[in-house]
């Protein structure tokens, strides 16, 4: 067991999700030097696991009003320093005929008070400016919610953040706390890929562990109470909408429908797990069900649209009464000082919130931290854009220089990377051509990926550039990206087990989902891999003799 | 599990699985780089599309059309419409003058016609190519197929429309722009042997160019007119005189069949079936015992068919060449299956000229190894291509049809 690394910092910050990296660009903004840990992926909980819905608020605004405050607020921020990973596309709440319109009147009410602006407009409008709606519809409040890539935004965060000087490692799961006289002042952590032991120090430590921060928390001997609601989502196979489309009701089971990327994207479901079974989740043929048969109430052309894969995630909510469901909970922030709370000094808690409100997460996370390091800074991440992102949005995405293959995958790289896309190399034909075709990813992309934003295997640089997202889901491109991985770490055969590894991860998703077109692709994939390349499910000990 | 009710989507791209086949089979991929493919073209690039317009790619002018990706195809995926369909949707919305031009057939033809030896000369004379080739970006290597001084439809309505009543069975015949304007001998033609198998050929109460220029080009409002007015004239035919319509070219009869309900949205579904190449129609009249040919013994020739790119769409290159092959003096080969190039009014193009050489060159080469006396082929503007890069001169299957028939015997066994 190696202890060698004895670095002291201001904060360590466990979890590499939204609010981790949000909470180390703030504080690293305040001047801190930050450390975070994460112990596999950058958003490999919650955060890559949702709607990616640019929440309004107005879902909020009947049942939880201080919710759905924070997010309008959180929502008009995110526009402004967050241009290139959100799309502002509005939303439309539609009432069905099943549905009680009188709910109508006490939602746009609630909104207003709530400082979110709803529109109730003429059934016929919402038609034209949503062709996919239910044409059953017999209302309609036009709300400002948006999609958010929380891949994207997460990964902004992390560049930022180093930008600013913090620490940031993937792969490195905190193994215990280092207690001096009963305070926290340091954490013990192991490197998943070597084995390699670690021990960081730092006066502040916070958890923004999401959902595992239980059993972070639980290291340092304090008591989280989560609550696992788990929450199935279906991916479809292009964008049948072009604005989010939500229920006019309490919020209820698959009410909402987002268009994200070239997908979109129909849920969720909510039930109850118990803590043992966070890591082990799948999508259920019941929920597959539910979603399909409440989603065609929204947009009708969702029975017939192809369903790229199924997939669930575990909200990250702290249990506060004996709901069953886990739908009445607050979706509000909760910090918690674990010094007040359970005499621990030098530990934090930050959970609770939404995707929507991790900068005002991170805001409170880091004013507790700088309170208790005497720092005197204000925060400024809510008027600085983050990297990629540009005062002007989006819309004016203009490519200045062009791929020599083709002007699409430098339009798709620009809407990933924004301002970010010139640190792509395009120097030769090479770097041009592509290695994802569905979306439009190409050599030079991949090998910025692996460069600049911690891309270990696969699955990272799935998150990263979205290879292998695409109608195919890895068929064509999963090797030529395994291809690039191996070269650049100089080993072929750890390249050709992710590999497998990441085929089979994609193939959990489409088994939920595996019929009709879904399912002949991925036969085709297995005939590709299996049949064609002879790679071997499990291990490769079979081709190792020559 | 429930399952989707209807696991078929009227968005036709998401059965692609990305075998990327098409591509292999794309002429235009295999010598133009700069071409995406109809894979990324079509399936792929409508997903990016779906998300936003601004995913357009201009490169997909590149597309000849031919729909050769949908014939390899084997999701079914409609490449080609896709493709099209884009260009039509996100495409730019103002065509150059030359491609109005080109795409007119109809009144430029009418024009022409009327002045047919000075438009052939004044055409064919160097500067004018010259300026068409600055001008209007006309390739100068092109030739323009000459003019007939008379239309068809003045030559059928002098000295042969009286005569067709006098037959028992009858069929409309949809003689396109190329018979009626630059070609009118295919079409009489066809009334000799339709004849001879005694049956009376009638035109379409005006018809108008079946507009594949006009969809190639981007003049799509046009184009649904000229459908619409086609259709009506395809149905009073069909529906109200009971008589088929049958065509000499394979590229109007495609067009008819299947892009005016797949490009511009036109239901032909009543009347699709009776929407015939005269050499199926008479292949089948024969094959069903309803009719028979009889040909001169002395005719001899050696022939190789080119099987034109909407032919390989519509599945019935197997009607021309087995009815070629009923000629007892022949010898005949079917050259591989490549594309000529030419799409119609693309070739014509000085941006596409060398691709379109380029695509053409495996068939070009076949050809001169092959010595044939002719070529045979369904489609007028393979001929302009094959005859202005090979020496072969190129008939359509009817003429030869036509010259190797011996009308007398032909009307005794009818």
């Amino acid at each position: 067991m190696d202890l060698s690394s004895k670095e002291q910092y201001d904060v360590i910050i466990i979890g590499g999700g939204i609010t981790g990296t949000g909470t180390a660009r703030d504080c690293a903004m305040r001047g801190l030097k930050v450390l975070l840990l994460e112990r596999f992926d950058f958003t490999a909980g919650a955060t890559g696991r949702n709607h990616g819905l640019l929440h309004s608020g107005a879902r909020y605004a009947v049942t939880d009003g201080e919710s759905a405050a924070e997010c309008i607020k959180e929502n008009m921020i995110l526009r402004k320093i967050a241009s290139n990973c959100v799309e502002q596309n509005d939303g439309l709440f539609i009432t069905l005929p099943e549905d009680d319109l009188d709910y109508q009147a006490k939602f746009v009410t609630a909104c207003q008070s709530a400082g979110i602006s709803a529109e109730i407009i003429d059934p016929e409008e919402a038609k034209i400016l949503e062709p996919s709606v239910n044409q059953d519809l017999i209302g309609a409040v036009r709300v400002p919610d948006g999609s958010v890539d929380p891949f994207r935004l997460t990964m902004a965060n992390v560049i930022d953040a180093k930008r600013y000087g913090a620490k940031i490692l993937t792969y490195r799961k905190v193994t215990n706390f280092i207690f001096q006289q009963g305070r926290v002042v340091g954490v013990e952590s192991v490197d998943v890929q070597t084995k390699e032991m670690h021990k960081d120090y730092a006066n502040v430590t916070i958890n923004a562990g999401g959902i595992w921060g239980h059993g972070i928390a639980e290291l340092a001997g304090v008591k989280v109470n989560m609550f696992p609601a788990k929450g199935a989502l279906l991916i479809f196979g292009h964008r049948v909408n072009n604005m989010v489309l939500n229920r006019c009701r309490k919020p209820a089971d698959a009410d909402i429908l987002v268009p994200g990327d070239t997908i979109c994207v129909i849920g969720t479901t909510s039930s109850r797990i118990p803590y043992s079974e966070i890591d082990y989740t799948s999508v259920t043929p019941e929920e597959v069900d539910l979603l399909l048969s409440e989603g065609e109430k929204l947009a009708p052309s969702l029975a017939t649209t192809r369903i790229l894969r199924a997939y669930s995630g575990v909200r990250p909510l702290i249990a506060a009464d004996n709901d069953p469901t886990g739908r009445n909970i607050s979706r509000g922030i909760v910090l918690m000082d674990h010094e007040v709370r359970d005499g621990v000094p030098g530990f934090i808690t930050i959970s609770g919130g939404k995707l929507m409100t991790y900068r005002l997460m991170a805001e409170w996370a880091t004013d507790l931290a700088c309170k208790k390091l005497n720092v005197d800074a204000a925060c400024r991440t809510a008027t600085t854009c983050l990297p990629g992102s540009t005062e002007q949005g989006e819309e004016e995405q203009k490519p200045k220089k062009l791929f020599f293959f083709g002007k699409t995958a430098h339009k798709a790289a620009e809407s990933r990377h924004g301002s970010l896309t010139d640190k792509i190399p395009t120097s030769d034909r090479y770097d041009d051509s592509l290695v994802c075709e569905c979306e439009e990813v190409s050599v030079g992309e991949v090998k910025y990926a692996i460069t600049d934003l911690h891309v270990n295997n696969l699955v990272n640089l799935r998150r990263r550039t979205r290879v292998g997202m695409g109608t195919c889901q890895g068929e064509l491109c999963a090797c030529r990206a395994a291809g690039l991985l191996g070269k650049a770490h100089d080993c072929a055969a750890k390249s050709k087990e992710d590999l497998v590894h990441f085929l089979n991860e994609r193939w959990k998703g489409m088994y939920p989902v595996g019929w009709g077109d879904t399912l002949c692709e991925s036969q085709f994939t297995s005939w590709i891999y299996e049949g064609v390349f002879g790679l071997e499910q499990g291990n490769n000990e079979n081709n190792s003799g020559k | 599990m429930k399952k989707q009710r209807f696991n078929i989507s009227k968005n036709n791209f998401e059965q692609c699985i990305k075998c990327t086949v098409c591509t292999v089979y794309c002429p235009v991929s295999a010598v133009n780089p700069n071409y995406p493919g109809p894979k990324q073209a079509g399936p792929d690039g409508e997903r990016l599309r779906l998300k936003k317009r601004y995913f357009f790619d201009e490169s997909l002018k590149y597309c000849m059309n031919c729909k050769r990706c949908e014939v390899a195809c084997p999701s079914n995926v409609r490449i080609g419409d896709i493709i099209q369909s884009a260009r039509i949707n996100y495409g730019p919305k103002n065509p150059k003058v030359r491609d109005i031009i080109l795409a007119n057939t109809d009144i430029v033809g009418t024009m022409s016609s009327a002045f047919a030896p000075i438009v052939n000369a004044t055409v064919a004379l160097k500067p004018v190519k010259a300026v068409m080739d600055g001008v209007l970006k006309i390739d100068h290597h092109r030739t323009f197929p000459k003019y007939s001084s008379q239309k068809f439809e003045t030559w059928f309505k002098k000295y042969a429309m009286a005569e067709q009543v006098n037959f028992s069975k009858h069929v409309s015949y949809f003689h396109g722009c190329y018979v009626n304007y630059n070609f009118p001998q295919l079409g009489k033609d066809l009334v000799k042997i339709m004849n001879a198998i005694g049956y009376g050929v009638h035109l379409l109460d005006h018809e108008k160019c079946c507009g594949v220029a006009l969809i190639s080009n981007g003049l799509i409002n046009q184009a649904k007119r000229q459908a619409e007015n086609n259709m009506s004239a395809v149905r009073k035919s069909v529906i109200d005189n009971n008589m088929p319509v049958i065509a000499t070219s394979s590229t109007c009869t495609f067009t008819m069949r299947d892009e005016y309900p797949h490009l511009l949205e036109i239901d032909n579904s009543d009347v699709r079936s009776s929407i015939e190449l005269a050499t199926r129609f008479i292949y089948r009249l024969i094959d069903s015992g309803e009719a028979k040919l009889a040909f001169r013994p002395d005719f001899k020739a050696r022939i190789a068919y080119h099987t034109p790119c909407h032919m390989e769409k519509l599945g019935w290159g197997i009607y021309s060449t087995a009815l070629l092959q009923m000629i007892p003096g022949i010898d005949f080969t079917i050259l591989d299956s490549n594309c000529c190039g030419i799409a119609g009014t693309y070739g014509f193009k000085k941006e596409n000229y060398a691709t379109s050489q380029a695509v053409g060159a495996p068939l070009f080469r076949q050809i001169e190894s092959l010595h044939p006396d002719f070529v045979a082929t369904d489609c007028e503007t393979c001929k302009w291509q094959i005859e202005m890069s090979t020496s072969a001169k190129v008939l359509n299957p009817i003429s030869i049809i036509a010259d190797a028939l011996d009308v007398e015997a032909t009307r005794k066994l009818n």
